[in-house]
């Protein structure tokens, strides 16, 4: 039997915002910890930090995860995306633009989050009702805005989205 | 919050799982799917396994399908794919309508039904659903694969009968028949609550009467509770008025509820009582 626990590391292989980076990294570490302090990636917060609000948010090859609650070490050979990978080229991605034009944030904290969520939720829907929208965000929580504008930005978003298609 | 230092293993095979689990001591070695529960309870230390087995590159467990009289759900199937899954209608529904309800849709991208039946949360909702449709666990260790009664499963608060070095491979859901529905019912603060409250029910009609009947409780007991003095007294019955007020009472008599902060035993205890009545009349409705 083992007797011990040593602190271990791995190489893991990753693709962020479409750059390959190579790491070592300790099993414990928090895939939001890698992001943040490993690769200067400050847009993706710590908010709860106990997988509640979502403000850690990222895209796991496309699927919306909390980065708080997931080991970097799980991340090998995978795409992650963050709020950096929004923009495109010098400019903003629609949803960010449609968050700036309705005033969709306050703090800001949760914004992150909050967009990547509706990256994902206007590619498999393009255009969701309000109801569809209010339900994508549900795991995304907002203690400023009341919603309303998070609500309209992303209506935005998907209405100028669907304009320039 | 970090958890404490681990060794991490990422077997692609089952056979590779259960030998790293077998080179551990009772419990050291934990086995991880979504993690949704595993890894907050390794952040805040209440867990501080030595070894993690991180089964997600295993292939092979993800299958839902109906197959051989039965519903397979995958060790590695998550409540989004059962969410958004054609087959969980109907007499099914029970399933069908708890997968929504888990968490938020964010925790629903990666959290499995079969690591929160293993979890064994007594708040958790697929335990009072796969109670309610007699659902069986069929799990793997290094002595080979042995099914478990979903009623054998949960011993008390987060305790299973599972061996502490067998993992789940699958979820099974014996087919009830084509005259069969269910629904599941949760009262919540808010999204991505636990439930203050919740209650599953799923019945198997013949002749226009129940030919079996399953309602499960959440949230008000040590574990989740089957309601079993409720399933007899509905079964033989229609599901008229005054068998669904009957079947409700006794449901919530079978409740334990304890008072928290999401409320009192008697508010809890109420609750079951109406939600197991608006359950059946929802059962009921759907299929007249």
């Amino acid at each position: 039997m083992i007797t011990e626990t040593k602190p271990t590391t791995h190489q893991i292989a990753v693709t962020v915002n479409g750059a390959e980076h190579s790491l070592e990294v300790e099993p414990r570490l928090l895939l939001v910890h890698l992001l943040r302090e490993k690769l200067g990636l400050t847009g993706t917060h710590v908010g709860c930090d106990t997988t509640s609000c979502g403000a850690c948010t990222v895209l796991v090859d496309g699927v919306p995860i909390k980065s708080c609650t997931h080991f970097a070490v799980q991340v090998d050979g995978r795409e992650v995306k963050t709020v950096e990978g929004l923009k495109q080229g010098a400019d903003l991605h629609p949803i960010q633009v449609g968050f700036k034009e309705e005033h969709g944030l306050q703090c800001g904290f949760c914004t992150p989050g909050m967009m990547l969520v509706t990256s994902v939720l206007l590619e498999e829907n393009p255009d969701p009702t309000e109801e569809e929208i209010r339900w994508a965000i549900s795991g995304n929580i907002c203690r400023c805005t009341g919603y309303q504008n998070i609500v309209k930005a992303v209506q935005w978003a998907a209405k100028n989205m669907g304009e320039s298609a | 919050m970090y958890p404490a230092r681990f060794e991490y293993f990422v077997p692609t095979t089952l056979d590779e799982a259960l030998e790293i689990l077998g080179r551990y001591d009772d419990g050291d070695a934990k086995v991880l799917a979504g993690g949704m529960s595993l890894i907050p309870v390794m952040k805040l230390r209440f867990a501080t396994p030595r070894a993690i087995v991180d089964i997600n590159r295993i292939g092979g467990l993800d299958t839902l399908a109906e197959e051989g009289g039965q519903l397979r759900i995958g060790a590695l199937v998550r409540h989004k794919t059962c969410e958004q899954s054609e087959l969980l209608k109907g007499k099914y529904g029970a399933l069908g309508d708890a997968a929504p309800q888990i968490s938020d849709p964010i925790v629903r991208n990666l959290g499995t039904v079969a690591g929160s039946l293993a979890h064994a949360d007594p708040q958790g909702d697929w335990a009072s659903v796969m109670l309610a449709v007699h659902a069986e666990v069929v799990v793997r260790g290094t002595a080979g694969e042995r099914t478990i009664p979903i009623d054998e499963l949960f011993e008390g608060p987060f305790t299973t009968s599972l061996a502490p070095n067998e993992v789940v491979t699958e979820v099974r859901v014996p087919d009830p028949g084509a005259h069969a529905g269910g629904t599941y019912l949760k009262l919540e603060r808010k999204v991505g609550d636990f439930a203050t409250a919740g209650v599953a029910v799923h019945v198997s009609m013949s002749n226009g009467t129940v030919e079996r009947a399953g309602i499960a409780l959440t949230g008000v007991g040590p574990t989740n509770i089957r309601a079993a003095a409720a399933e007899e007294a509905l079964t033989g019955h229609a599901l008229d008025d005054d068998a669904i007020d009957e079947v409700s009472r006794l449901a919530a008599e079978a409740a334990q509820p304890r008072a928290d902060l999401r409320g009192t035993e008697e508010y809890k205890r109420n609750a079951i009582r109406v939600l197991t009545a608006r359950g059946l009349r929802k059962v009921k409705e759907g299929r007249s």
